[in-house]
């Protein structure tokens, strides 16, 4: 669960010249970028710059038709999304995708699903090895909580939930998977002031408890400024050469 | 006019304070059809659920399990091995829709899917009756069609069966998609399809599971239905039974499948005995409709269905 404290030479994500279309529109053209174990790294630009579509190449709901996407040193270019969370890539999305029927409990739960296993017949039973297992993934699942802070809505219905904690619901089923990637997209997008400070807090603390790698597209510099070790600059659909990847947040030690 | 208040007010209820044995019996006949209704029901709200698709070809899949099962008998194999076989049948029946239907139209509208499983029921009508051919068949799994006596109430052994078998399924189903993981993916699925992509939930494999289960449910009722009244092309009528059922328990809940049908199965019954002679009989063929017409008005969205709530 740590970061290693030498990193290794191999950057967790590698993304090489990778282009996307959608019909006529080019959303990315050769885009290569590469994200270092235990930072964060946020991915700005203006609306339209391709940020989503990088972050979907890079989940694999998107597939790029030139250029290649290697995790771990390992070429996953044609992964699909169900892969791509199996090898420890979670997401959260711009238009909150939560299971809006599910209690909150249950949906952070479901990002353990990953995690379960054992027999059918026994889980149905509620008995022996899966009891156990269940209790375990509980008790994580309840850590997270804690730490997120969403303890007394725990057992509320995710979708009759205000934005702001929906946001932070799909956060927690995120880590709930224990995902060596963190990608999230405009993880602050239509929040206040606080909400937005809580945010931060969150996301530099699964960095540095979790050593999760995070990737995020924001639009608030002041926030990008404040939280990220390195920033990435897309316009048009290809990396804007004035902001190459240069240190510049001071303000993290 | 007070005559006709009588009739319809008091005289049935005084039936049946008269012959409480008889109600039971109506009761029970009520039960049985009813818990039949709920399986193919149940059929339907699996596969709503996974994939917000109403599939319309579930009758039809009702009907090409028991002709397969038939066909198989009628060359000569044994009960239990037609089974495994059918329901083997079943089951690639569901991987090869996920590839050939599900997957080239994943992301398409729900309208698109609906007029796929259109297709699709024509299909297997086709393709069933291609195969086995297209008489009226007997099936004939063992169990006499007569009654016995239990307390004075008379019991039909093939209804009871059936309800017993029935009842066995539903529970075993609803176990299996409250507790285990499959069952959690699956909810997961039919809420959000991206969101159960990005956790790690293959689609794929949860549509096929889904179209497998819809597909030995559909066995079940077809042995069940085909045993009473043979198996022919009027099997996948009772898919049309089952849509008051659904109207009635709420298209994405499985205890509304089953308190559904029970509901109706039940209601119509009492309906066609008590009230039947007032209006000349024959109640039970629309009663069904217009209790689910009735609840369109009142609770469109059923006893269980998730409540329409839209945030502006």
């Amino acid at each position: 669960m740590k970061a290693p404290a030498t990193p290794p030479p191999t950057p967790l994500l590698e993304v090489n010249g990778i282009s996307v279309r959608f019909g006529a529109v080019q959303a990315l053209e050769r885009v290569s970028l590469e994200i270092r174990r235990g930072e964060i790294v946020a991915i700005i630009g203006p609306n339209g710059a391709g940020k989503t579509t990088l972050l979907n190449v890079v989940s694999g709901f998107y597939h790029p038709y030139e250029g290649q996407i290697l995790f771990e040193g390992r070429d996953r270019t044609e992964l699909r999304p169900y892969d791509v969370a199996a090898l420890g890539v979670a997401r959260t999305f711009q238009n909150v995708a939560l299971f809006k029927g599910m209690s909150v409990l249950d949906n952070i739960m479901t990002g353990r699903l990953l995690k379960m296993r054992g027999s059918f017949l026994l889980e149905a039973l509620y008995w022996g090895p899966a009891m156990k297992q269940e209790l375990e993934h509980r008790a994580f699942v309840e850590r997270i909580i804690d730490f997120l802070e969403i303890q007394a809505i725990r057992k509320a219905s995710a979708g009759k939930l205000p934005y702001g904690l929906q946001k932070r619901v799909e956060l927690a089923r995120a880590l709930a998977a224990e995902p060596k990637l963190l990608l999230l997209d405009e993880p602050m997008a239509g929040m206040n002031v606080e909400e937005k400070e809580d945010m931060c807090r969150f996301i530099l603390g699964v960095n540095d408890e979790f050593g999760t790698t995070i990737a995020l597209i924001e639009h608030d510099m002041s926030v990008v400024m404040d939280i990220s070790d390195r920033v990435i600059a897309l316009d048009y659909g290809a990396r804007s050469p004035t902001a190459g990847p240069t240190r510049s947040g001071p303000t993290r030690a | 006019m007070l005559e006709l208040l009588h009739a319809v007010l008091v005289a049935p209820f005084k039936d049946m304070a008269g012959s409480p044995t008889f109600l039971v019996e109506v009761l029970i006949g009520g039960l049985a059809a009813g818990l039949m209704y709920s399986l193919v029901a149940l059929g339907f709200v699996l596969i709503y659920k996974a994939s917000g698709v109403f599939n319309f070809a579930q009758g039809v899949m009702v009907l090409f399990a028991a002709l397969t099962l038939v066909g198989l008998i009628e060359r000569g194999a044994p009960l239990v091995v037609a089974l495994a076989l059918t329901m083997a049948v079943m089951v690639a029946l569901a991987f090869a829709i996920e590839r050939v239907v599900l997957r080239p139209l994943v992301n398409q509208e729900q309208i698109i899917l609906f007029m796929a499983t259109i297709g699709l029921n024509f299909f297997l009508e086709g393709f069933g009756e291609f195969v086995w051919g297209s008489d009226v068949k007997k099936l004939d799994v063992g169990i006499p069609d007569t009654s016995f006596m239990a307390w004075g109430v008379q019991v039909n052994r093939l209804e009871l069966t059936a309800a017993i078998t029935a009842a066995v399924l539903v529970a075993i189903m609803a176990v299996f998609f409250q507790r285990t993981r499959v069952g959690r993916a699956l909810r997961a699925v039919a809420d959000d399809h991206e969101a159960a992509l990005s956790i790690g939930i293959p689609l794929n494999t949860i549509w096929i599971v889904v179209w497998s289960v819809a597909g030995l449910v559909a066995i079940v009722a077809g042995i069940m239905w085909g045993a009473k009244s043979g198996v022919q092309f009027s099997l996948s009528l009772i898919a049309l039974k089952a849509l008051p059922v659904l109207i009635l328990g709420g298209f994405t809940s499985v205890p509304g499948a089953i308190v559904g049908g029970l509901i109706i199965g039940t209601g119509e019954k009492l309906a066609e005995v008590y009230w039947g002679p007032l209006v000349g009989g024959a109640i039970e063929n629309w009663f069904a409709y217009m209790l689910a017409l009735a609840f369109l008005l009142v609770r469109p969205q059923g006893l269980f269905g998730e409540k329409i709530i839209e945030r502006i």
